[in-house]
């Protein structure tokens, strides 16, 4: 039986009409996220993704959101005030139909994690660096029921689960583990 | 591991089709950082003198600066470097948007191509794979069609692609390289693109950049953001808007046009309308250009946005910045509307948006003065804005009389004869001049005008005022923060400037005075133009967010390169001084090292020659304007002074 606790909801609004494609955002989070701290930088590795085309006058700021094994059975694609919208336009998840938050070398699944940091950052580093304020920070707190949040690691054991069946990965993990 | 570079260009022989990735002299950077500085290296080692632009020797560079793909806000610059086809001195332009960023992430810091390829073709990097592809399709295709039709078929929205237009193929010699809002335009490289036959280079990477002194280095990406918000606030107010923030002339958010339609010159840069800004035209002019603008664009990670998406009647949309909405508009004396009318397919036909409107209004005026006549123009229609519609499409096709206005106004005036000279009156160094008639010849002015390695007058100014303000409060309200200053006298100088009287132009600021302003808003030209940095953060307006104090600890921290304000000096000092012993190379000499003749009325040949004595001395140059051996010897390169040695130049 799952308790109620009180959680604080991270509220990023994006308004796109602000969004002047600068693409910021991205570099700051795959510099904030970099080991150590700053130490390189490379988009294609940033949790948010500008979807970018002037031509259709198309600016959209994607989170990375939960990595997803298998695609949609089916695709969206939004027309918004005329304007059409790319397909899957919207959606966050690292999803095996398009190469967007993945980890370059790897493949392995990035997800915004809000920039969790000790301490605590004041704004996510993508608001920060955002001067259009396109991107801005909001924070409430709800009653919520306690749910268990994997980790980084789970993340990632869980798409080469996905990918390779479990068995494969503990045997992968037990013959590295007498190797090293 | 390197730090800032990538360590990787790559070398592409047109010809042969072949391709190498060669890695690269770490020593380089500490003497010449990277960009136009490593590029002007590997021409002058390269490029002999007698090779001619559109010789397959000649090499075309595509160069990310050091910095591009750091996060340092605004470093997003593609260098592009060769020899111009119409000054035949070295070209070097540079252009925003994403290209560069997205090679260093592809692994290169340059693109060095050489050679002439048989066929049509385009080039296509991918990280690690790099191939040319067949591009007979894509042969008249507007730069932008093309690089939309290279990312379907690649199936790569996220490539990044600088383009030729048709004005390129047809080797115009002020053909442009475009890149969505961005563009390489003056000079002519388009043309040599055009020449190799190289319609585009797409490119897409998702590698790491890397940086030595990580937290040192966001802490300062971080200030110059803060920095960016305080400016963005509090706008100079003591000068006309469009020169009172940072970026590039905000023209695609500015409607106040007085500054640049009373002082420049319309037409065939002859005539100043002092009285065109009334009320009328700023509220039609106002309407048009919000109709057009669609969204503001900013380059690759800086957070001004110079540029805007234009949506027009009639025409296909495009994107903008800076002055060529006003180019077009003045050079025919018609109205934004024509402006933006005719940008659009400018743009897609890749042409040079100064040169361009400049040559079509000399043609016109050859054409009124009889000099050219309907057996040259046959079919021309009978309206002006038609004419610009028309001798555009003759000189991009160069069909007919455009044939020989596509080598610009100089070399057009050279073919047609007849007294035509006359009429190409606004160049230096065979290279169209801003439109600009003034009255007194200005000291500092005249210096940027005469000796700038890039003939563009932006890419040497900046920094340091124009004028006087016009009062004592305005003058000390201004020098009170003003920190970018490398030296404290720089103040006084400014605060004894005077409008009127013995401290005002000619004589004020003196000639050693004015060696000293003009060296320092070079130096941070060629501090932005190796680091890839964006002059509207940084050499351009005044109090930018970069400059002669910050510079040097940043680049340390990015690369790890031991470096102080006087080693930068040292290496600015180095790239600019290689770049003139290029060009002297090629015959560069002070009787070229003039402004145009009408520049302005009032001209002091006595007070202009000691000018270019001292300001020659003061740069380590002989009377020629060319480097001596010994600060040759100073600077490092004794290579250089042996090389003009042997070929008895000094
Ligand atoms: S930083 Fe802001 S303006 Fe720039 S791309 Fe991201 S959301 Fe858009
Ligand atoms: S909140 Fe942090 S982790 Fe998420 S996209 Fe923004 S910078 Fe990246
Ligand atoms: S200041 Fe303007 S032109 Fe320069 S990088 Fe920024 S947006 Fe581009």
């Amino acid at each position: 039986m799952m308790s109620k606790v009180k959680k604080k909801v991270k509220v990023i609004k994006i308004d796109v009409d602000k969004c002047n494609g600068c693409r910021a955002c991205e570099i700051i989070c795959a510099s904030f996220h970099a080991a150590p701290k700053y130490s390189s930088n490379n988009p294609a590795r940033a949790r948010i993704r500008l979807i970018r085309d002037p031509v259709r006058d198309v600016f959209v700021p994607v989170y990375a959101g939960e990595y997803t094994a298998s695609e949609c059975m089916g695709r969206d694609k939004y027309v918004i005030d005329g304007k059409e919208y790319d397909e899957c336009g919207f959606c966050r998840a690292s999803c095996p139909s398009r190469d967007v938050f993945k980890e370059p070398d790897s493949g392995l699944p990035l997800k915004c994690d809000m920039c969790e940091d000790d301490p605590s950052l004041k704004e996510p580093m993508c608001v920060q660096w955002c001067l259009a304020e396109a991107l801005t920070y909001e924070e409430r707190e709800e009653e919520v029921e306690e749910d268990v949040m994997l980790g980084d690691m789970e993340l990632g054991l869980k798409s080469l689960v996905d990918k390779h069946g479990l068995q494969q990965l503990v045997e992968s993990v037990a013959r590295m583990s007498q190797k090293s | 591991m390197r730090y800032a570079e990538t360590g990787y260009n790559l070398e592409i022989d047109l010809t042969r089709g072949n391709i190498e990735r060669v890695e690269t002299d770490p020593k380089l950077a500490e003497l010449h950082l990277g960009g136009l500085g490593t590029n002007a290296k590997i021409l002058w080692d390269r490029v002999p003198p007698e090779v001619e632009p559109f010789s397959p020797d000649n090499l075309l560079i595509f160069s990310a600066g050091l910095l591009t793909g750091t996060p340092a806000p605004g470093a997003n610059r593609t260098i592009v470097s060769t020899i111009s086809p119409q000054t035949k001195l070295m070209a070097y332009s540079m252009m925003g948007g994403f290209w560069a960023p997205e090679l260093k992430h592809a692994g290169y810091d340059k693109v060095i191509l050489r050679g002439k390829s048989p066929e049509l073709v385009y080039l296509w990097i991918n990280n690690d794979k790099v191939e040319l592809r067949d591009a007979s399709h894509l042969q008249g295709k507007g730069t932008l069609e093309t690089a939309e039709l290279i990312r379907q078929e690649l199936k790569e929205p996220n490539a990044q692609v600088a383009s030729i237009g048709l004005a390129g193929e047809n080797r115009v010699f002020f053909a442009s390289i475009e890149q969505g809002r961005s563009s390489c335009s003056r000079l002519g490289i388009g043309g040599v693109m055009g020449d190799k036959r190289l319609k585009a280079i797409a490119v897409r990477g998702t590698k790491d950049v890397n940086i030595a002194r990580p937290a040192d280095f966001i802490e300062h990406c971080n200030d110059v953001l803060s920095y960016v918000k305080i400016r963005e606030k509090n706008p100079l107010g003591m000068v006309p808007p469009i020169l009172a923030g940072l970026g590039s002339p905000q023209e695609m958010k500015i409607h106040d046009e007085e500054w640049h339609t009373t002082n420049f010159a319309w037409g065939n840069a002859r005539h100043r309308r002092k009285d065109f800004w009334t009320k009328e035209v700023e509220q039609s002019w106002k309407e048009t250009q919000e109709s057009a603008r669609e969204r503001f664009l900013s380059c690759y990670n800086c957070p001004m946005k110079c540029g805007a998406s234009v949506s027009y009647p009639g025409v296909s949309k495009y994107m903008m910045k800076c002055y060529s909405k006003l180019t077009y508009t003045m050079a025919s004396m018609s109205d934004l509307d024509f402006g933006f009318r005719i940008a659009g397919p400018a743009q897609e036909y890749g042409v040079d948006g100064f040169t361009t409107p400049q040559t079509i209004a000399f043609a016109l005026e050859l054409y009124e003065a009889g000099i050219l006549t309907d057996q040259d123009m046959p079919g021309m229609p009978s309206d002006t804005e038609g004419r610009f519609f028309w001798l555009l499409d003759r000189i991009v096709r160069r069909e007919g009389i455009g044939d020989i206005l596509a080598d610009g106004t100089y070399w057009a005036a050279e073919r047609i004869g007849k007294g035509a000279e006359a009429f190409a009156h606004n160049n230096i160094k065979k290279h169209e001049q801003l439109p600009l008639k003034l009255g007194m010849m200005n000291p500092l002015y005249f210096l940027m005008y005469c000796t700038g390695e890039k003939i563009n007058i932006t890419q040497i100014e900046g920094q340091f005022p124009q004028a006087p303000f016009a009062s004592k409060e305005e003058t000390e309200d201004f020098l009170k923060d003003w920190i970018q200053v490398p030296d404290e006298k720089f103040k006084q100088y400014f605060r004894d400037w005077e409008n009127r009287g013995d401290h005002s132009i000619p004589h004020y600021p003196t000639v050693e005075m004015s060696c000293e302003i003009v060296d320092w808003m070079e130096k941070m030209h060629y501090i932005d133009d190796a680091t890839g940095m964006c002059a509207g953060l940084s050499s351009f307006p005044l109090k930018p967010a970069y400059h002669m104090h910050n510079w040097a600890t940043i680049l340390s921290a990015a690369t790890g390169i031991d470096l102080d304000e006087a080693g930068l000096s040292q290496i600015a000092k180095r790239n600019r001084t290689l770049i003139r012993a290029f060009n002297v190379r090629r015959g560069l000499r002070r009787g070229d090292e003039r402004p145009p003749e009408d520049h302005w009325k009032k001209r002091f040949p006595e007070l202009e020659a000691k000018l270019l004595d001292e300001y020659y001395k003061f740069k380590g140059w002989n009377n020629q304007g060319i480097p001596t051996k010994t600060s040759l010897h100073e600077l490092a390169m004794d290579y250089v002074s042996e090389d003009l040695e042997q070929r008895g130049i000094i």
